[in-house]
């Protein structure tokens, strides 16, 4: 099905689509964002000025560029999926270059006016371009050797640009977030197998490199593994985050210690407690009762969007919101396993909650595509 | 391209199959998640609150109030003094080295000190408070008070410091303080949390070191939090630790400083007991030294000169010292002779100047010789002769047994430091020591206190105060802990006849009262008072052959650490003792001149209560004595601060 076959008088125009907007979904979107806020005001010791006023405006500015990016018709923007997938790929070859450098890694632009992970953006491109990809080829062409090859090479050069920075967690999430959009598509399941056992013959081979000449990864990235593995080898040194992050979790229970009450938190306990761990302060403060709801409202999230794509009749529109919903679920369900102690620690910030801009303006702009697809969807 | 309905429909089936798995998959993974944090929120809470507790809690030790050391009186020895001082923090100063040079202006404060401050701020926390200076004196606080506004993150202190108001008096009685080091964890198997405490001190030697478990107390505890770099963020509780037990020696501080005055410049040391009791009245070493400077830190140059000292004031020669006993120790021989029943207190020996003891000619101190002479002369004038005629029948093993009798050769117990057992030898003993056979000579030597015979002033004190007594009195130091009163055990007799105990005292009384004795320029004329002693003059070296042929050379003439100690020991009022008094001078001379006249002074001084009244000396000494009185820089009884002269 085609852009042509759209009728478009059925789909709503000018001011009318206010009202096919998904507003439940930008209901449960304000209120993690919300949660975010009370965090952020949390853990910088009850001032807002710090973390949570510009994290509000920020979030404010997010809502207006989803808004435009949801009034734009959808056809438009899959007509935009080659050269989003261009320009991305333009900025993370700039970001070699002329990016900035933090935390030992190349990962930042300057546009100006933001600072911006081109990585980010990535994920939100490789999505377009490869549902655009799945739209415009043959069905019955979908599982052919030669049809697969090419969005896989759409995925790789991107990971491997991002595996050099270096930024392993990203590079992971964007292999996933493509290959989701792939298996949606209906890709055989026995590409999948293959790739799957070739990436365990990977990881083995990673592991063994350990300490020989052609070392595969850093030995930060091993001694992360190390740590993943066993926090407790080294209490003190890379062990240090990962404890205290479960000592915070654990220590909240049932109910928590109360709001700013958190004492790994307010003792400055925990690490990057206003990024990537603030889950812990929101689970050693209002402790499980907390944890979960912010849990059940990612849960609602993903369902609201793969409900939505369930009932789109374009499959573009249906591929692009299945693979934002992946990506959305990558975030907070690998930083919410790396604080549990389920997944190595990895810079994977806690989507809509963690202190950033960058993240959070790519993610809306996202959601933007997501209630573009709802609100000129079929009917 | 356009699709085939077929297709479309197609393409829809195969989206909501994987779609549904897709999201099925996240659902169960978010659930999973849901698990983990049910795990870790819910039956890993309490152990993960513990954790927490453990993290954010620390207890801190407060160290207790040591306790306090008086005299018997209740005169404060050894006490703790408030003890300002300036502490800086490095994060609130921002400019350390400006803010401490600022400091050096209001306080005296050396190149060294600042640079001591500046590495070590380097090394610690910007948060913890180093101390810069200490022991400033009010005024210096003051200044620093007022100037608070442009020095940024110093601030004043008050601790507590042990101190010594008596200085030197006490030194070696009481001791000192000092901080915990290596050896003293070592030495311990479960050392008290306590000796952690940066700067927590101990009794180094002494009553300090020997009571260290009564006067240390128990330490309190404070439960604070701290974040995670170890900054205090406030005060949990607190539980107030035990303060030390106070301690009062039976030692009297106005003797004490009588004694350690009256012994002044000369290498000495003087022990005063109570002969029914056994507590130590004075016990003094001089010189001695200021124990407030080991507690403020005692830097090189004093240190090397009190180690480089020839009169060696480190020392605590009332314990330590071992001397031979020389005539001091003939009371021994004496009564040795007299319970085996070899003499009587009558039988007379003839004293021609010498004995010849196989081929070896022992000589008596007065060439002429005494002619025949029995116990009582043989004390008075100390005939040698005498003594090596009856020890050569009594034998070295009954005289050893009647030294140990009195405390001889045997380690006093009492809390102070490297007390020597002295040597009271004899048979076994020489083979053991030596791995050589006892010789005749040898009984000779020791039957007049030379030889192998070696006592410390506390010793001969003990002999002392048992010969008046008869009874095996025993030193005691502490009179009470705390608001105890130890307890004095009756001294149990040492079985001895009370004719020959008499017969010795008798001895001793001619020492001093007889217009003949050796001590007699030292006796006391007060009636109520009347004292006995014996004095000694003990060779430090051997006189050769040919110094004997030269004629021996008197010790004005030797050079000081030649000449002979001078002992003399004594108890008084004769005929109901109450204080025994031992005093060696070292390389003093002879006992009759040096030491006699110190033990008559400190005994009287004991026996007044207050300064000797000088009724109590021969008229013809009176004048002398009065000057010599006089001239003591005695420490005032009110403030305790010495007095150049008591005018």
């Amino acid at each position: 099905m085609s852009f042509l076959e759209y009728r478009i008088k059925t789909a709503p125009t000018g001011l009318r689509k206010v009202l096919y907007v998904n507003w439940a979904l930008v209901l449960l979107l304000t209120a993690v964002a919300a949660i975010g806020w009370l965090m952020l005001y949390s853990v910088a010791g009850g001032n807002i000025e710090t973390w949570a006023e510009p994290q509000m405006k920020r979030y404010a500015g997010g809502i207006v560029v989803m808004m435009i990016i949801a009034f734009v018709p959808i056809w438009f923007w899959r007509n935009m999926s080659a050269i989003a997938y261009g320009v991305a790929l333009l900025l993370l070859v700039a970001v070699e270059f002329f990016g900035h450098v933090g935390m030992g890694a190349q990962r930042w632009i300057n546009l100006g006016f933001i600072m911006l992970q081109p990585s980010e953006l990535m994920k939100i491109a490789l999505v377009m371009f490869l549902a655009a990809y799945y739209d415009w080829l043959d069905i019955r062409k979908t599982s052919h050797p030669l049809w697969v090859l090419i969005p896989v090479i759409a995925i790789l050069i991107p990971t491997a640009l991002v595996l050099v920075q270096p930024d392993l967690g990203t590079a992971i999430l964007l292999l996933a977030g493509g290959a989701v959009v792939m298996f949606c598509a209906g890709v055989s399941w026995i590409y999948f197998a293959v790739v799957i056992a070739a990436g365990g013959g990977l990881v083995a081979t990673v592991l063994a490199s350990r300490g020989t000449s052609w070392q595969l990864l850093h030995d930060y990235q091993f001694r992360r593994i190390d740590t993943f593995l066993d926090p407790t080898a080294d209490p003190l040194g890379a062990g240090y985050n990962i404890i205290q992050a479960q000592i915070a979790l654990g220590s909240g229970g049932w109910t928590g210690k109360g709001f700013m009450q958190g004492t790994q938190s307010r003792l400055n306990f925990l690490p990057e407690k206003h990024t990537d761990f603030i889950f812990t302060t929101l689970a050693e403060e209002f402790g499980f009762i907390g944890g979960i709801s912010l849990l059940i409202l990612y849960a609602a999230i993903i369902a609201f969007c793969v409900i939505s794509a369930l009932q789109n009749k374009d499959r573009f529109s249906s591929l692009l919101i299945l693979g934002v919903a992946a990506n959305f679920f990558f975030y907070f369900a690998v930083n919410m396993a790396m604080v549990m102690g389920l997944a190595p620690v990895v810079g994977v910030p806690l989507p809509l909650v963690s202190y950033g801009g960058s993240a959070m303006l790519v993610l809306l702009a996202a959601f933007g595509l997501v209630q573009s697809a709802h609100v000129h969807r079929l009917r | 391209m356009r699709r085939t309905q077929k297709d479309t429909e197609e393409s829809a089936r195969v989206i909501s199959r994987r779609g549904l798995f897709l999201g099925g998959t996240m659902v169960s993974f978010a659930a999973l998640l849901a698990g983990r944090m049910r795990y870790l929120q819910v039956e890993e809470a309490d152990q993960f609150r513990l954790l927490a507790e453990e993290n954010r809690i620390n207890i801190r030790l407060i160290p207790p109030n040591r306790g306090l050391i008086h005299d018997r009186n209740g005169r404060l020895i050894a006490g703790n003094e408030q003890n300002y001082r300036v502490v800086i923090t490095r994060e609130d100063a921002g400019d350390l080295e400006a803010v401490l040079e600022r400091l050096s202006t209001l306080i005296p404060l050396s190149q060294e000190d600042i640079d001591r401050t500046i590495r070590e701020a380097k090394r610690r926390s910007g948060f913890v408070p180093l101390i810069v200076a200490e022991r400033l004196t009010w005024d210096q606080l003051s200044k620093i008070a007022l100037n608070s506004p442009v020095l940024p993150g110093v601030s004043p202190e008050v601790g507590l410091s042990r101190v010594y108001p008596m200085d030197t008096d006490f030194a070696h009685v009481v001791g000192y303080v000092g901080p915990v080091s290596e050896k003293d964890l070592e030495a311990q198997e479960n050392p008290d949390p306590l000796l952690q405490i940066p700067k927590f001190q101990i009794g180094k030697i002494g009553v300090e070191r020997w009571t260290e478990d009564i006067l240390r107390g128990s330490a309190g505890a404070k439960r604070i939090e701290v974040n995670a770099v170890g900054r205090v963020m406030r005060e949990l509780d607190r539980q107030e630790g035990e303060p030390g037990d106070d301690i009062r020696l039976t030692i009297d501080a106005g003797v004490q400083n009588f004694a350690q005055v009256r012994l002044g410049e000369e290498s000495a040391a003087v022990v005063v007991m109570d002969v029914e009791t056994g507590d130590i009245i004075a016990i003094a070493s001089a010189p001695s030294f200021d124990p407030n400077m080991f507690v403020r830190g005692i830097s090189h140059t004093e240190y090397a000169e009190l180690t480089e000292n020839d009169h060696r004031p480190l020392a605590n020669k009332t314990v330590q010292g071992a001397y031979p006993p020389g005539s001091t120790f003939k009371m021994i021989t004496a009564l040795a002779a007299l319970e085996t029943g070899t003499v009587t207190g009558q039988t007379g020996v003839r004293c021609p100047g010498y004995l010849e003891v196989g081929d070896r000619r022992f000589h008596c101190w007065k060439r002429s010789g005494h002619g025949t002479v029995a116990l009582e002369r043989a004390l008075s004038e100390s005939c040698d002769v005498y003594f090596y005629d009856v020890a050569l029948k009594v034998g070295i093993d009954k005289i050893a047994e009647i030294g140990r009798l009195f405390g001889l050769g045997e380690r006093p117990d009492l809390p102070m430091s490297a007390i020597t057992d002295g040597v009271m030898p004899s048979k076994a003993w020489k083979q053991e020591r030596y791995k050589q056979e006892w010789r005749i000579g040898d009984t000779v030597n020791a039957s007049i206190g030379q030889g192998y015979v070696l006592t410390s002033p506390l010793q001969l004190a003990v002999m002392t105060a048992r010969l008046a007594t008869g009874r095996a009195v025993k030193p005691r130091l502490i009179h009470m802990v705390g608001n105890e009163t130890v307890p004095v055990e009756p001294a149990p007799s040492l079985g001895l006849s009370a004719e020959n105990l008499r017969a010795v005292q008798q001895g001793m009384f001619a020492v001093v009262n007889d217009s003949r004795g050796t001590a007699k320029s030292s006796q006391i004329v007060e009636k109520a008072w009347l004292m006995a002693g014996k004095t000694g003059t003990s060779q430090v070296r051997n006189i050769t052959a040919a110094e004997r042929a030269r004629g021996v050379i008197s010790n004005d003439q030797l050079p000081w650490n030649r000449r002979d100690h001078a002992l003399f020991v004594c108890y008084a009022p004769y005929d109901k003792p109450k204080y025994a008094v031992a005093v060696v001078v070292e390389h003093g001379g002879g006992g009759s001149t040096a030491a006699a006249p110190i033990g008559r002074d400190v005994i009287l001084r004991c026996l007044a209560g207050e300064m000797p009244p000088l009724s109590a000396y021969p008229a013809s000494q009176r004048g002398r004595i009065e000057t010599q009185l006089k001239a003591m820089p005695l420490r005032d009884p009110e403030t305790g601060a010495p007095s150049q002269s008591r005018a």
